[in-house]
């Protein structure tokens, strides 16, 4: 943290108060932990990026000649359970939402702040002992430990990767936890519900889910590691025992927990569409309420994972029928934010870019999304490279854009410093591209039946992995770059005013960097959200 | 061109044509909206771009936009819902007349064998035109079959048994992968399903190595295991009397019923004490770790037989004939 | 949350704005923990519904080998130390420190039993053999299920027992501060929190007990 250098009349701020390491370990400051969890979550995501980018290398070629069957699968399994439960889970609600709850809703902090603290540490040791795990020889399940196969056959890391994922559950129900009690109870007077932001409503839903969701996939991990250890069966036939019964389980938290990746980005887009639009964003209410109906409809769903595993017919219709009607306020959400764009007062800087980058491949998503729910096409697109681009749309095209768009919105904030514009553009635009160049083939290959998990597959669909690959590359330069210039811009970044964007967040409404207590004094809210009418103008269109 | 950069697979069964039709309706609906979404964000943020539309117009929202995008999409999904569910029913529900064909799947290889008692390995051999129903069972981890010509998947589990089926529309030999992840070599786990004209699928049947049919195998084993000292055929013995059982419901000591199909044979097997016959004691031992997955296959066979005396459809079967010269099957792609 | 008027602001942390609000909150916060330990627990009745629908008969078997006994004085001393902790919040609403303390240690003394009695079954069924896997001595008719169903037993009991222990701790550790005077009728959030805790545990006890010693009652 010495790179922060302090300008000779700097304000006290919540980085300045205290530059030893124990002052920032021992910290129960929100925004503190909210940095120490930017800082681990960074970490896992190169770790994950790495295993993805050995993935890719070795799908140049048909043959499977670059590392053995064994690597192979170690690889995609750690891509899998680094990138899901150390990187997307908590990306955007343990850095941005920590950061941003309490001082969104005018409080001093979290209602539970050892608690906070408590869960980057069991985030911590939860990573750690992943690593452990990696470099220890991995493990090769996959990220969704299917039994028997888990249980039994495997010769790898399975307890110890399964207690990693445990103990990270909890750092993210802590989290959840945290954010519904202080939601609930620490808005600052006059902040009603009606006039939260969405972002807060999007985080409440996404908590509902982590504390209804994580429990469950933990214990169905726990019989897992119990399972293995004692060679006791709940999940093996041999012993009477229904592997089906893993799945059901396991889907039952591990779609929700699809909603909490994507929910926090839609958190973030709502505030930047309407910021950069200077307008109200479009049926506030509706918005609101599609957070809240994605996250109860999201526990509805799960079988949707299983059609094809030999469940009944007509329990599949039932979970089809609810997929379909979880679709609906996604695409609520997708309409509102373009309504909001028309007749606003568009400006296209980096989080916005980013934002409209979110809108289109979140569509993309979602939209092929539809084609997994058919029960007639899922029977052959299941557990295909059409699932694997499906879910990356939304999780790379979605969360992780929405995840950039907000930490380039509120880098001013959180750093004190701007980023530089110019880059910001150019990584945005080099992300798109990349992206699609490497995920869009995949639709195709997955129709053409190239299964996933897949070390070596048949040289007709070489092309089109190819094409991957070399979109891969791109997506991996436009992921260093605001690396790159983000740390360049603590020393060298111009400095921040506090509402560089003249949006209406409470947040904005304190200095950048805010201060320790965040508000000098309580604010009291007298406005609606996004009343662009009670801010100052801004003076330039960047 | 289309050789080295293929962008839609063959189609090779009833329920590719299906699939596909319902595919191309969601890529022209979904491709619909995802241009009209793209090109929107697009203008709106052109033709309102700040130096252009420096004044806001403020607009709240509107009850009547908010139903018809709430609307308007449920209504299409419903289409898309009904269409695919029709699909999938029919996938579902194998035609009663199929051909049948066991599989095993075990890491990491398949194994095919044909009632007639021809056996493969990683290679399927079927008639052209005629509905196959594929009975799956694992002999370990959770496999899943998938012929991605034929549209069709279905997972493979251990500890019971799995169908699916397909009617084939065009010879020749297609992928044959699986496709749920089972360790080391789930990669290697692939193989071919050949698409024969009938005649000389017949021919391939009658050629080569079979050993009898699999009910025969499984009559055989029937014996060898000491079935018959409980199971009599002329009276009721110890056990219950199994002559026309194949396909009847079954009174349970507890008062439920059953269908006697290949799952209740294959758990009465291997755990005789979970569901025991109305009027019996639960006496039999259990066959766990004593007979594997492909002989359970050949008792049920068995069973099946003494419930069909005529034995399958006219021609399916026939190991009276005299073997044909084994021809090699023909193959294109 | 208005309440502006200068009450004692002992116990009150920097960050609430008063203590009405920091009472509100830990009350809410152990509401939400509880919701996530009844999902906890939910997946295991899941597991256990699946199979007892499965192996009716194998759980009416397993049953026959619980402790009937045992397990109802475990049910009644569970109620009883409820009832205590009631008590408890009660007393220290009113200011009663040490009466709050009392109530608290004997209702964590009760909780000891309990893990007596739980142990000494649990002893008895490694005796007699019913433990899942290379122990297993029980000569039933189907012992895969029945197997099945003391595996589930054993996890649920064992994950009910780890959260009385550390609920009889926390009510020790907590009637000590009640004893040491640091609570009053304005600050007794932690008797409260940990009160609602207790309850939780008993509550998930009222389940399991039927669940698993009464089926074979039912039967009869």
């Amino acid at each position: 943290m010495a790179t922060i250098a302090a300008p000779a009349v700097e304000r006290e701020n919540y980085l300045n108060t205290d530059f030893r390491v124990r002052s920032w370990l021992l910290t129960t400051d929100h925004k503190r932990i909210g940095i120490l969890y930017l800082l681990s979550i960074t970490a896992m995501f190169f770790v994950g990026g790495f295993a993805a980018t050995m993935i890719r290398l070795e799908l140049l070629t048909p043959a499977g000649d670059l590392m053995s069957s064994d690597t192979y699968n170690k690889m995609f399994t750690i891509h899998g359970i680094v990138m899901v439960f150390f990187f997307l889970i908590p990306s955007i609600p343990a850095t941005l939402g920590n950061f941003l709850v309490p001082m969104m809703i005018g409080a001093r902090d979290l209602a539970f702040p050892k608690i906070n603290l408590a869960s980057w540490y069991m985030y911590i040791t939860g990573a750690g002992l992943m690593m452990y795990v990696v470099l220890t020889g991995g493990v090769d399940t996959g990220w969704t430990f299917y039994v028997p196969f888990s249980s039994t056959y495997s010769n790898t890391h399975v307890i110890a990767a399964v207690v990693a994922i445990f103990i990270a559950g909890f750092s993210s129900i802590f989290t959840g936890f945290n954010f519904i009690v202080t939601i609930h109870r620490m808005r600052a007077p006059g902040m009603t519900w009606s006039r939260l932001p969405l972002f807060i409503w999007s985080h409440y839903a996404t908590s509902v889910i982590m504390v209804l969701g994580t429990p469950v996939v933990a214990i169905a991990l726990t019989l897992v590691a119990l399972e293995r250890a004692f060679h006791m069966g709940i999940f093996d036939p041999r012993l009477g025992g229904d592997p089906l019964l893993f799945q059901h389980l396991f889907w039952f938290y591990s779609h929700p927990a699809v909603y909490i990746m994507i929910l926090p980005s839609m958190a973030v887009v709502s505030e930047v569409v309407s910021t950069f639009s200077r307008k109200r964003v479009f049926g506030y209410a509706a918005v609101a309420l599609a957070s809240i109906a994605i996250a109860v409809l999201g526990f509805l769903v799960w079988a949707h994972h299983m059609f094809v595993a030999g469940i009944s017919a007509y329990a599949a219709l039932v979970f089809s029928l609810l997929s379909y009607f979880v679709a609906v306020p996604s695409a609520i959400k997708v309409f509102n934010w373009m309504a909001t764009m028309y007749k606003g007062s568009v400006s296209l800087a980096t989080p916005m870019l980013y934002a409209m980058g979110f809108i289109g491949l979140f569509t993309m998503g979602g939209m092929t999304g539809l084609y997994l729910a058919a029960l007639g096409i899922d029977v052959h697109v299941h557990d295909t490279y059409f699932v694997i681009a499906h879910f990356h749309y939304i999780m790379v095209g979605g969360a992780v854009m929405g995840y950039l768009a907000g930490i380039h919105f509120w880098w001013p904030k959180i750093s004190g410093r701007m980023y530089p514009e110019a880059w910001g553009k150019i990584a945005a635009a080099t992300i798109f591209i990349g992206f699609n160049l490497t995920f869009f083939p995949q639709f195709v290959l997955g129709y053409l039946g190239m299964p996933r998990r897949y070390h070596a597959y048949p040289p007709e669909f070489q092309v089109l992995n190819v094409m991957s690959t070399a979109g891969a590359s791109i997506l991996a330069v436009g992921y260093v770059l605001p690396l790159i210039y983000l740390l360049w811009s603590l020393r060298y970044g111009e400095v921040a005013p506090d509402n560089p964007w003249a949006a209406t967040g409470l947040e904005w409404r304190t200095p950048s960097p805010p201060p320790t207590e965040n508000f000098p004094e309580t604010p009291v809210v007298t406005w609606e959200a996004y009343d662009y009418s009670s801010v100052a103008e801004v003076p330039v269109a960047r | 061109m289309w050789q080295t950069l293929p962008l839609w697979p063959a189609r090779a069964s009833t329920l590719a044509g299906r699939t596909d039709a319902l595919m191309i309706f969601m890529l022209a609906v979904t491709g619909f909206f995802t241009v009209m979404i793209f090109i929107l964000i697009l203008v709106f943020a052109l033709r309102f771009r700040r130096t252009r539309n420096p004044i806001v117009t403020h607009i709240e929202g509107s009850n009547a936009l908010e139903a018809a995008w709430t609307l308007i999409p449920f209504g299409i999904f419903m289409v898309m819902f009904i269409w695919s569910a029709g699909i999938y029913m029919t996938w579902a529900q194998p035609p009663p007349n199929a051909e049948e064909v066991f599989v095993v799947g075990k890491q990491w290889m398949w194994k095919f064998e044909h009632p007639e008692g021809q056996r493969e390995i990683d290679q399927l051999h079927v008639p052209l035109g005629r509905a196959v129903r594929l009975t799956m069972i694992s002999q370990d981890v959770i496999h899943s079959l998938f012929l991605p010509e034929f549209r069709v998947k279905q997972d493979v589990l251990p500890g019971r048994y799995t169908t699916t089926w397909f009617q084939t529309t065009k010879p020749g030999s297609y992928h044959l992968f699986c496709t749920q992840y089972c360790g080391t070599m789930h990669s290697g786990m692939i193989g071919e399903v050949v698409v024969m004209e009938p005649a000389a699928y017949q021919a391939w049947l009658s050629g080569g190595n079979a050993e009898g049919s699999l009910a025969s195998t499984g009559q055989k084993l029937f014996q060898q295991l000491g079935c018959t000292t409980c199971h009599r055929f002329d009276t009721q013995g110890r056990g219950p009397n199994l002559l026309g059982l194949y396909g009847k419901p079954v009174l349970l000591d507890d008062g439920r019923t059953v269908t006697a199909d290949d799952n209740y044979i294959r758990e009465s097997i291997l755990t005789p004490g979970a569901k025991v016959v109305a009027g019996f004691k639960p006496i039999m031992p259990t066959f766990q770790g004593i007979v594997n997955e492909e002989q359970l296959l050949s008792l049920a066979a068995y069973l099946k037989s003494l419930s069909q005396p005529e034995r399958r459809q006219p021609g399916s079967n026939r190991p009276a004939e005299p073997p044909h010269p084994a021809s090699a099957p023909a193959r294109s792609r | 949350m208005h309440d502006s008027s200068a009450v004692a602001t002992h116990g009150l942390r920097h960050h609430f704005a008063d203590m009405e609000q920091q009472r509100a909150s830990a009350t809410l916060g152990m509401w939400v923990f509880l919701v996530t330990e009844i999902m906890f627990f939910g997946g295991l009745f899941a597991a256990y519904l699946v199979y007892r629908t499965a192996h009716y008969d194998a759980w009416v078997i397993g049953s026959e080998h619980m402790n009937f006994w045992l397990g109802t004085i475990n049910t009644v001393i569970l109620l009883c130390s409820s009832l205590l902790v009631a008590l408890a919040v009660h007393a220290v609403q009113v200011g009663q420190n040490r009466m709050c303390a009392i109530y608290l240690w004997i209702a964590s003394a009760m909780g000891v039993a309990f893990l007596a009695l739980k142990g000494i079954e649990y002893h008895a069924h490694f005796v007699e053999g019913a433990v899942p896997g290379a122990l297993w001595k029980l000569a039933v008719p189907d012992p895969r299920a029945v197997q099945m169903f003391f595996y589930i037993y054993f996890v649920m009991t064992g994950l009910h027992a780890l959260h009385v222990t550390i609920g009889v701790a926390l009510l020790a550790v907590i009637g000590w501060h009640a004893a040491r005077g640091r609570y009053s009728p304005v600050y007794y959030s932690p008797v409260h929190v940990s009160g609602l805790y207790w309850h939780f545990v008993d509550v998930v006890w009222i389940f399991l007990y039927p669940l698993l010693y009464l089926i074979a009652h039912k039967k009869a």
